[in-house]
């Protein structure tokens, strides 16, 4: 009997692009339980943890970025929804910046606005997971 | 780069608040003002990019001259005059704090384009002047392989050197040039991360005691608590068995401390915690009270909540002693002197404070070294510029950076300058006639630092 392989990849955003946002949330919600740690505890390592996470989530969410920017920059290969799908990374993206300056600060001082920040850029990591996923993906033109 | 006002990250200038706006009211003295902390999404960093001499020299007042009488040394911090006119200078540089956190990183990186970048000398220099004609033409290595040594002081016939890491001693005989060997260690010193490295030493009147100063472990606690367990004190050493007791609490980071002469008292400059604001908190100079808590880390000058620490401590900050004099906030006062009689009348009764300068401020203060004049033993009246011109302000560049300040009882100022890896003697034109007896009771129990 003949096996039939379908190739089929994700059809939403890139895999690779995949991986990037969906490590980002992954990230952005460390940081969210470390800062509750942080809160409960006084302990500052928690504090020192959800900076470190805070930015490799930057960092992510940054490569992630360019994908989506280069998506949305090529005309024909433009697709529903990547435009909202890119502003939520966007947004998403700036929020865990200002959150990072405020986890720079010393001791205390980073609460309780990096709290607020962190639960802000969570929310908007799992919409931009939600919206990318369910953006179909370019994958050629019919003939 | 000719003007470098750096800013902790790119592209976001934008989001900075402005904080740089001139202060309305007095930065220093004994009634001064105490602005509401303030701080913007990113702390606020000038740092004058260091540039050398050339034919300059420091500004001096009139009727008083300034040479540099030691160049190329390896990052001079304090120095000690010896009974025989010898200066020991102590040269290093020390601190072991791993980076915490990203913005550890990027602040280091900025703030190491402020200083030397000369390797650490760990060692204690001798300078002499034979003849007495203000030129120190003799030079030798005192002491080699100390580890960041900072505070110094003789008591009869021992040089006590504060390393980061330890109190070390050598035996010493009148004119001698070179140690005789490795120092002796009378005690350990806290030194696990040493974020604030400096150990300022001095001995009392009666040297019995040597006064350690030993700096938190942070700015404002973010390395934890339990890292400041024995920091942002002053301990008292029995000198005959090591033995020792905290003699204050809650000063940051003591970073001099000297005998003020007649009354015996202890004195120190404190450097303050900083990301509150261009003015607060206020560096000080103030007598030491035995038993006294000085506020950090909970509050500031007397009874100011400091809000970035948890758990808070309601006790201590009632029990917060307001210091004696405010320097200013960010001038990083690292040297403290009284003067004497032979320095001339106008600077005579006081205290030479020797200002590093700031870089978490817009508008750079400090860089150098200022009189506060006393009036019944205590601080009355304005700091007046002794040593100035380190900093070039228009282009915001600096040429030196004053740490230690000593006063030589012959009437001369020497200061330290670890920028420009020089020592710096101040002498007024005409000598002033000095009386024996009174330099016979200071000299008693020999200059401390």
């Amino acid at each position: 009997m003949a096996v039939v392989i379908q190739y089929r990849y994700s059809e939403a955003i890139h895999p690779l692009h995949a991986v990037l946002v969906s490590g980002a949330l992954a990230l952005f919600i460390g940081a969210l339980l470390s800062d509750i740690a942080y809160a409960k505890t006084y302990e500052i390592q928690w504090g020192n943890f959800a900076s470190w996470l805070i930015v490799g989530g930057l960092v992510f969410a940054g490569i992630a970025l360019v994908f989506a920017l280069l998506d949305l920059l090529r005309a024909h290969r433009r697709v529903p929804g990547i435009g909202i799908y890119f502003l939520l990374l966007l947004a998403t993206w700036v929020a865990a910046f200002i959150n990072a300056l405020y986890h720079a600060r010393d001791a205390w001082a980073m609460m309780p606005g990096g709290l607020i920040l962190s639960v802000v850029t969570t929310l908007l990591a799992c919409l931009t997971t939600w919206v990318g996923f369910r953006t179909p993906q370019f994958v050629g033109r019919e003939a | 780069m000719k003007h470098s006002k750096i800013l902790m990250m790119a592209g976001a200038c934008a989001l900075l608040v402005a904080c740089g706006a001139e202060p309305q009211d007095p930065q220093y003295g004994t009634n001064h003002n105490l602005p509401k902390p303030s701080r913007g999404l990113l702390p606020t960093m000038t740092i004058p990019e260091p540039t050398g001499w050339g034919d300059l020299l420091p500004s001096v007042p009139e009727g008083y001259s300034i040479s540099a009488i030691a160049t190329d040394l390896r990052i001079p911090r304090q120095t000690l005059i010896m009974p025989n006119g010898d200066i020991l200078v102590a040269e290093g540089r020390g601190g072991n704090a791993p980076k915490l956190k990203p913005k550890d990183v990027i602040a280091a990186y900025i703030k190491g384009k402020g200083t030397t970048s000369v390797e650490s000398g760990n060692r204690i220099t001798l300078l002499r002047d034979a003849d007495g004609d203000g030129v120190y033409e003799f030079r030798s290595v005192f002491a080699n392989d100390l580890n960041a040594p900072y505070g110094l002081a003789l008591i009869d016939n021992r040089i006590y050197v504060a390393n980061q890491d330890a109190l070390v001693f050598f035996e010493y005989e009148e004119g001698q040039t070179e140690a005789q060997g490795a120092p002796e260690k009378l005690t350990d010193l806290p030194s696990a991360l040493n974020h604030h490295w400096t150990k300022a030493m001095t001995a009392s009147a009666d040297g019995r005691f040597l006064y350690v100063g030993i700096g938190s472990n942070s700015n404002i606690t973010e390395r934890g608590m339990t890292a400041e367990v024995d920091r942002a004190v002053v301990w008292e050493v029995d000198v005959a068995t090591g033995a020792r007791r905290t003699y204050a609490e809650g000063l940051r980071n003591p970073t001099a401390l000297t005998i003020q002469p007649g009354t015996d008292q202890l004195w120190a400059v404190v450097n303050e915690r900083d990301e509150i604001g261009p003015d607060l908190v206020p560096d000080y100079l103030t007598a030491v009270q035995d038993g006294g808590f000085y506020g950090w880390p909970y509050a500031y000058w007397g009874p100011n909540i400091d809000d970035r620490v948890r758990p808070q401590d309601p006790e201590k900050v009632a029990a917060t002693i307001a210091p004696d004099y405010a320097l200013g906030s960010h001038v990083a006062a690292l040297g403290v002197d009284f003067s004497n009689s032979a320095m001339g009348e106008r600077f005579s009764e006081g205290a030479f404070v020797g200002m590093h300068g700031s870089w978490n401020r817009a508008e750079p203060v400090g860089y150098k070294v200022v009189f506060i004049p006393f009036k019944d033993g205590a601080p009355a009246g304005e700091p007046v510029d002794f040593v100035a011109g380190f900093l070039d302000m228009e282009n915001k560049r600096t040429r030196g950076r004053p740490v230690g300040v000593t006063v030589d009882p012959k009437g001369a100022l020497i200061v330290a300058d670890d920028l420009s890896n020089a020592i710096w003697r101040v002498v007024p034109d005409t000598p002033v006639p000095t009386s024996p007896v009174l330099q016979g009771g200071e000299a008693e129990n020999a200059s401390t630092r």
